[in-house]
């Protein structure tokens, strides 16, 4: 079912949660909300799920406007950020308790919760009590629970936020497998940019109670539209400078930019990826000078932090080990970098060279 | 906890490094204080109702009418008041832990209110309200209701005197549970009735018990207000604590006692339901975080 949000804003006193706030989640989709904390991703979530409402705008199910609806009429299965299990009752009845209050008879209710629990992989655990789980058995309750009743949505609030690295990743890969069995429309909100490429088809960039971006994984790591998102993202060398007269300056780079033709100078930031810079032992025009102060092996590349005395800052540049080996970098060796391509934001638009 | 032993053990040295003389001096003092202003007493209310043998004090509580119509007013008065303050401190707490609201603060401090003003000026208040003269007397008189000087009126002065207790107990419990679990459990399809009973009911349950005990512990003792609204009417509005008075004033010592003593066991067995449920509540606690340790 597609979850449609028209023009929501939300205010908690002088603080604007929401900012006229337009989403699109197509059925059957894995939806991420991303954004740093007090961005407003929960308080959206909490509004879909009807936990919380809006002062203007609409939420549509399909093609029916919910916004007056209760959150008991909705069908929205909401798994909570601290899960929010029942403390006194078993796990068992955590997960029956949506089938209680709709009088399901007992051998129905019986076999569906035994279902959840093989599902989630928590079977004979059904008498435990919440506080004698894990934090990674506890949010497969929750979510067991939140599917009990066969939602037409899945809402997870900072699903994974509490647990340790390793659960965390064994649950991401886990919800995903689930979510491409059952194809319910799924959203989550996360802080944590990698779950959120990890996991979802589409990624909504949140900041400051407004959308910063919509799209998937792949064209918002591309593409980021504004300088938040590309900040957001992480992992990135930051450069500050000038436009002026179809070039941008930063220090002693000083390369083309054909999209800023006029006079007069403005400031600019420029990112580079660390993938983005290449290191070279022979100098060239528009490179920088640098010092190699640490090497860290990661995964696929070596991780290279280049202090360049110029700027102050330390690069980070990540580069092949094939490339690293035939260079014979060293520690304390001086080195070239100069980047492949720059994003330049100038407050506004993105511009690529 | 691992702060609160900490603080203990600092608070213990800081004791140690005190001079003798000093602990010597501060000890008897809380002794002294303790016996003259609690044990003694409490002894004393006792050895005068048991003076004449355990017979006499039997005859005094049971042969007198209007001693037994005051036990049995009590036992009535006090479990209607605790019924109300049980409904409307649950609601209270509800509502102002769940909901942000203009005046909020406000109805929390004005919750506060029947501890801060005197009984006796409760009472009157009550008097001036509901009397006959008062300024709902004509109604009252229209639809023959007696509320001063008869049974509603002790409730109403129990109540109000009473009636911080159950929501003061909840209300720092609610706030620490947080509304997740309703929401939760709303979200789940549940109608406000089941959230109710199936969630809210059974995590406060505790806490509400110890609130009620501690309010019913102060009703059945309550004298200031109820002396105002009652109008001392023997055999049909004296309570436990009014009849203990009168029979004072009487000169009746023994009877006086020995209903005082009947007062002195109902709080006596008060805190001993409550440290109990202490108990209780503790092993509860410490069963569970046993259990706590995280399974993979």
């Amino acid at each position: 079912m597609s979850i449609s949000i028209q023009n929501v804003s939300r205010r908690f006193g002088s603080f604007q949660a929401l900012n006229n706030v337009t989403l699109d989640v197509p059925s059957g989709s894995l939806t991420a909300l991303l954004g740093p904390s007090g961005s407003g991703k929960t308080t959206l979530l909490r509004i879909v799920a009807g936990l919380e409402t809006a002062d203007s705008g609409s939420v549509l199910f399909q093609d029916e406007d919910v916004t007056e609806t209760s959150a008991r009429d909705r069908g929205v299965g909401f798994v909570f950020q601290h899960y929010a299990l029942f403390r006194h009752m078993s796990v068992f009845e955590n997960v029956a308790f949506g089938l209680r209050v709709r009088k399901v008879a007992n051998d129905e209710v019986r076999e569906r919760v035994n279902e959840l629990l093989r599902m989630v992989r928590l079977e004979g655990l059904g008498t435990r009590f919440p506080q004698e789980l894990s934090g990674g058995q506890r949010q497969r309750v929750a979510l067991a629970r939140a599917l009990a009743v066969r939602p037409k949505m899945l809402l997870l609030d900072e699903p994974f936020g509490a647990l340790d690295a390793k659960v965390r990743q064994e649950l991401r890969t886990w919800l995903r497998k689930l979510h491409e069995e059952m194809h319910v429309t799924t959203v989550f909100v996360t802080h944590d940019q990698e779950e959120a490429f990890e996991m979802a088809d589409q990624v909504v960039v949140m900041n400051h109670g407004r959308i910063e971006q919509i799209g998937t994984p792949q064209a918002v790591f591309d593409h980021p539209s504004t300088a938040f998102v590309m900040d957001f993202l992480g992992n990135v060398n930051v450069f500050h400078g000038r436009v002026q007269s179809g070039r941008v300056m930063l220090g002693s780079l000083n390369l083309q930019y054909d999209e800023y033709p006029h006079e007069e100078a403005r400031n600019a930031t420029a990112y580079v990826r660390p993938h983005e810079l290449e290191i070279d032992r022979a100098a060239s025009p528009g490179a920088l000078t640098g010092c190699i102060k640490q090497i860290n092996p990661a995964g696929a590349v070596l991780k290279v932090r280049v202090t360049v005395a110029e700027f102050g800052v330390d690069l980070s540049v990540d580069v092949s080990h094939d490339r690293a080996r035939s260079l014979e970098l060293k520690l304390n060796d001086t080195v070239y970098v100069h980047p492949k391509s720059v994003r330049v934001f100038m407050p506004e638009p993105e511009y690529v060279i | 906890m691992h702060l609160n032993s900490q603080q203990t053990r600092r608070a213990g040295r800081m004791v140690a490094n005190e001079p003798l003389w000093l602990r010597v001096i501060l000890i008897s003092l809380a002794l002294v204080t303790t016996t003259v202003l609690i044990i003694l007493p409490l002894v004393y209310v006792f050895v005068q109702a048991f003076a004449d043998g355990p017979r006499a004090w039997c005859v005094q509580l049971l042969d007198d009418p209007d001693t037994r119509h005051s036990v049995f007013l009590t036992l009535t008065v006090a479990p209607l008041s605790v019924v109300m303050n049980t409904l409307f401190g649950i609601a209270a707490a509800w509502t102002l832990t769940k909901f942000r609201f203009f005046g909020r603060t406000l109805l929390m401090t004005l919750l506060d209110l029947p501890f801060a003003v005197s009984p006796v000026v409760a009472g009157l208040m009550f008097v001036l309200l509901f009397g006959m003269q008062g300024y709902f007397g004509p109604a009252l008189r229209e639809w023959n209701i007696r509320v001063i000087f008869a049974w509603p009126g002790l409730v109403l002065a129990t109540t109000f005197v009473t009636l911080p207790f159950v929501a003061r107990e909840l209300i720092p419990l609610m706030q620490a549970l947080g509304s997740d679990e309703e929401l939760a459990a709303v979200s789940l399809g549940a109608s406000p009735w089941q959230m109710f009973w199936r969630v809210t009911l059974p995590n406060i349950k505790w806490g509400l018990l110890f609130g009620i005990i501690q309010c019913n512990a102060r009703a059945i003792g309550e004298f200031g207000a109820v002396k105002v609204v009652s109008g001392g009417i023997s055999g049909e509005t004296d309570t436990m604590p009014l009849r203990v008075e009168k029979l004072f004033q009487e000169y009746n010592n023994p009877g006086s006692y020995a209903v005082a003593s009947v007062l002195t066991l109902m709080a006596l067995a008060t805190l001993g339901a409550r440290i109990l449920l202490e108990r209780w509540v503790e092993y509860q606690i410490a069963s569970m975080s046993t259990e706590q340790d995280p399974k993979p």
